[in-house]
């Protein structure tokens, strides 16, 4: 469906993302909290807005704060940023890692709706609470909890293993697997051009040769090793969603904004498989819904930010998003055409694996750094947007490919 | 008796200290896993845990539930598949709770003897007193109807004594455990010439099941590994009195120190590793081997008057370290005790100098941290000594004895018959004291 009115995203900003890999990171040293995150990322873009006072709603989108900090009611948050979001409406909403993507849209409604000209959406996740294996445990909450029983000690990891060996069955486990190490080596090498990167620090010279490490599955899964896998991280990002007529009351020039085009949101069952374990059919679906809904075809994009939570997911993210025919996407990506200065750069700060993955927060993240793409404003990540394709698209997974959300970002 | 039945009803004798506590964990998870067999639901598992002290078996259950619930943590994978009937187990955390809590069922704690008349299996890690610990086992083995299997953990007196002293009939043997035993992958093994065959084969299996790399030991006082390390730590010390003769005490221990360390690319230099281990337990070991080993005299004197003083090291009950012959801040030390003055001196004082002194590494030198798993680590050894060989320092020249002699006491404990060959006395010191290279090699004459 086009929309019916135009939409712009402006003023984003990330926090750092924090976990492994970051020099300032210390397991057994405090950290600050998801009050702390919140704050920082929403007065960021607010100090670009002009305050508190120019927003007519905010949403933020979170996976589990509730077991991750033990916090729910996030919305009450908001007038801790800035005191004139007292009494202002806000909303917290849920779809696992999709979350972030959730606020977006969520925010996007609101101004179709024209109940708000001006909203401020949050991505936030705090995960570094608890140690990996009980992270496993409250990730899992994204898959079926009827499930949990037997499924692997690290639920997710487990779900895509599965996805990996029928995709190594079915098209051949060397060509994926250097494909996997590959997807990898492009996340590192775009972290280390963005200083929030959780992977930013990372020095190690021959990544592929890395990543290729055989995987254990005594100690973890079958098909995938550690570095196939996104972060555990703390972070927030934070974006205004706005109206022409926002945007004139935030004294903001559409060139400083991307304009959002077109969205598809799509929705699977949770308590059922997917039907073919090498496809993400449900991403196909959004992604093809938010194209018909801007008007362009994926041969129009300069850039794409998928959910690369695992490398597995990157490489079928290829062929859902349609650049490369089932089974084609290891080769796609093996041949260099998703690195930053290939056919059609992917995940240009590094995505999950390589700038983190607050997985609430996400969405939002992917929103930012597309926009700070568009508008020129990446720093040294910066690609080259081609005048002929001034697009970009953003696809944000919940679960196992269950609730997904795709936006089209035009640039101002 | 099969290796389950043996297991069924164990004693840790001295559970609450720094090397039972270990022993104690590793079993008590053993027999936990056994008893988690859906062959073994009917059988019960009971593991004594006997110390003098109520305060330390206190401190035992604080360290069994934070060491098991990190094993748990490190093996839920394989732990899902074993609750896997369990419906009521559902997230990683419900599976390492119950774990935890099955390991911990089966410790019964006890200041008294009484219990492990019961047992089948006694692992004994007292005091190294000969005679305390004839005492204890002759009283044991009085009273319990079972013809239990002894494991003591002794470090340096001959099996074959207690055995006779305690009238064992050959149900002992020696599995020296390294410190700290859950991390540690080497244990040595004694037998004597009375040790029953059932006994080796249950403990290597044992070891087996534990992953630990076991080192064969002849029965001799000190065995191969404090054969080495109180050898090592005698010439250490004769260097610093060597040195100190013409300078200071503290400047000389240093240098013995940083040489011991830096030089010859060991984890910790000599001193720190007397501290680590105990001024008052090096020395009484040595008391133990000088007593039996009548050519040579393994005493200091040195050793001896820093303990009157009360200067004897070892470790906090939370594995920090306590001060000895060096004084420690956040583990690393920062002063030298200065026996006239009776404190610390700060190494900050005089460490350029004596660094000045030494003279400098060799270029192609690397911290030990970054030797030991290096996969390159032949290479960097042989540039390493080669050049230092090459050099006219006195860092070079004492680097050089200090291998020399090591190599010579290495190599003296398999002239000695202590150690069945060359091999095993480099695994030992590769293994238990995580030395980058054995004792006998290229390296030195």
């Amino acid at each position: 469906m086009k929309l019916r009115k135009k939409i712009y995203m402006t003023a984003g900003y990330n926090t750092i993302s924090l976990g492994t890999g970051r020099k300032e990171f210390h397991p057994k040293k405090s950290r600050p909290g998801i009050d702390h995150y919140i704050k920082e990322s929403g007065k960021a873009t607010l100090d670009k807005i002009g305050g508190g006072k120019n927003v007519d709603e905010c949403v933020i989108g979170n996976f589990m704060a509730a077991r991750f900090n033990k916090q729910a009611n996030l919305p009450g948050f908001f007038p801790m940023i800035d005191d004139d979001l007292k009494w202002k409406p806000a909303i917290a909403v849920e779809g696992a890692c999709a979350s972030g993507g959730l606020a977006l849209v969520t925010g996007i409604k609101s101004v179709l709706a024209e109940t708000a000209d001006v909203v401020l959406t949050i991505g936030v996740e705090v995960q570094n609470t608890v140690k990996a294996i009980y992270g496993a445990d409250i990730l899992a909450g994204a898959g079926w909890y009827g499930e949990r029983k037997t499924g692997h000690a690290y639920f997710f990891p487990g779900k895509f293993s599965d996805r990996a060996g029928a995709y190594f069955e079915k098209y051949g486990r060397e060509k994926s697997r250097k494909a996997l190490a590959r997807w990898y080596r492009n996340a590192i090498e775009n972290a280390r051009l963005c200083p929030t990167a959780q992977e930013f620090h990372n020095k190690i010279e021959d990544l592929e040769t890395m990543a290729l490490m055989e995987p254990n599955p005594k100690a973890f899964v079958n098909n995938l090793n550690v570095f196939d896998c996104s972060k555990v991280s703390d972070a927030a990002s934070a974006i205004a969603i706005v109206s022409e007529d926002g945007l004139h009351r935030i004294s903001i020039s559409k060139d400083d904004a991307v304009e959002i085009i077109g969205f598809g949101q799509a929705q699977y069952d949770i308590t059922k498989p997917p039907a073919d374990l090498t496809r993400l059919e449900t991403t196909e679906t959004a992604v093809k819904k938010a194209f018909e809904s801007a008007g362009i075809t994926k041969d129009d994009l300069a850039m794409v930010e998928c959910h690369d939570c695992f490398t597995i997911a990157g490489v079928m993210g290829t062929e859902a998003i349609g650049f490369a025919k089932p089974g084609e996407g290891a080769d796609f990506v093996a041949d260099g055409n998703t690195t930053r200065d290939g056919k059609i750069p992917f995940n240009t700060t590094g995505g999950l694996i390589g700038w983190g993955h607050p997985t609430g927060g996400t969405g939002v993240h992917q929103a930012v750094t597309i926009w700070e793409q568009l508008t020129g404003k990446a720093g040294d990540a910066q690609i080259k947007i081609p005048d002929e394709k001034p697009y970009g698209l953003s696809v944000n997974m919940g679960g196992d490919d269950k609730t997904v959300v795709a936006i089209v970002y035009k640039r101002g | 008796m099969t290796y389950v039945n043996r297991l069924q009803n164990v004693t840790v004798l001295g559970a609450g200290g720094k090397m039972g506590s270990g022993i104690l964990l590793l079993t008590a998870m053993e027999m936990t896993d056994l008893s988690l067999l859906p062959e073994n639901k009917d059988k019960d598992f009971i593991i004594n845990a006997v110390d003098v002290s109520d305060k330390a078996l206190s401190g035992l259950m604080d360290f069994l539930k934070t060491q098991v619930t990190k094993a748990a943590e490190k093996k839920t994978v394989i732990l899902r598949e074993t609750y896997k009937d369990r419906s009521d187990l559902i997230e990683n955390s419900d599976i390492i709770k119950q774990y935890v809590f099955d390991v911990m069922k089966i410790v019964r704690c006890t200041t008294r003897l009484e219990p492990c008349y019961d047992s089948t299996l006694i692992f004994e890690a007292i005091k190294e007193d000969p005679d305390l610990k004839v005492k204890i086992l002759s009283q044991i083995v009085g009273n319990n109807k079972k013809s239990p299997w002894f494991f003591t953990n002794t470090s340096s007196i001959p099996i074959h004594e207690l055995d006779e002293s305690a009238k064992l009939d050959g149900r002992i043997l020696g599995f020296h455990f390294y410190n700290p035993p859950a991390v540690q992958k080497l244990a040595e093994l004694i037998s004597s010439d009375s040790t029953q065959k059932e006994v080796i084969e249950f403990a290597l299996q044992y070891a087996k099941k534990l992953r630990k790399t076991i080192v064969h030991s002849n029965d001799v006082a000190g065995f191969i590994g404090n054969g080495h390390f109180m050898r090592d730590a005698l010439f250490g010390i004769s260097e610093v009195e060597r040195l100190s003769e013409k300078g200071s005490f503290v400047e000389a221990v240093y240098k013995i120190n940083k040489v011991s360390q830096d030089f010859l690319i060991r984890p910790m230099g000599i001193f720190q590793l007397v501290d680590y281990v105990g001024l008052d337990v090096c020395s009484y070991i040595m008391s133990v081997m000088n007593s039996r080993l009548s050519d040579q005299n393994l005493h200091s004197s040195l050793l001896d008057s820093l303990i009157v003083k009360g200067v004897v090291g070892g470790q906090f009950a939370d594995g920090s370290q306590k001060d000895g012959l060096l004084k420690y801040e956040k583990g690393r030390p920062v002063g030298i005790y200065n026996p006239d003055e009776e404190e610390y001196t700060l190494i900050s004082e005089f460490q350029e100098k004596c660094d000045k002194e030494l003279g400098t590494l060799p270029k192609a030198t690397l911290p030990w941290r970054a030797v030991i798993g290096n996969p390159a680590k032949k290479d960097i050894l042989s540039d390493h000594f080669k050049e230092l060989n090459s050099m006219k320092t006195l860092g070079a020249e004492l680097a050089g004895n200090y291998g020399e002699q090591s190599k010579k006491i290495a190599l003296q404990l398999v002239t000695d018959n202590v150690a069945r060959n060359e091999e095993d006395v480099n695994t030992i010191l590769l293994t238990g004291f995580y030395h980058s290279y054995g004792p006998i090699n290229e390296y030195f004459k």
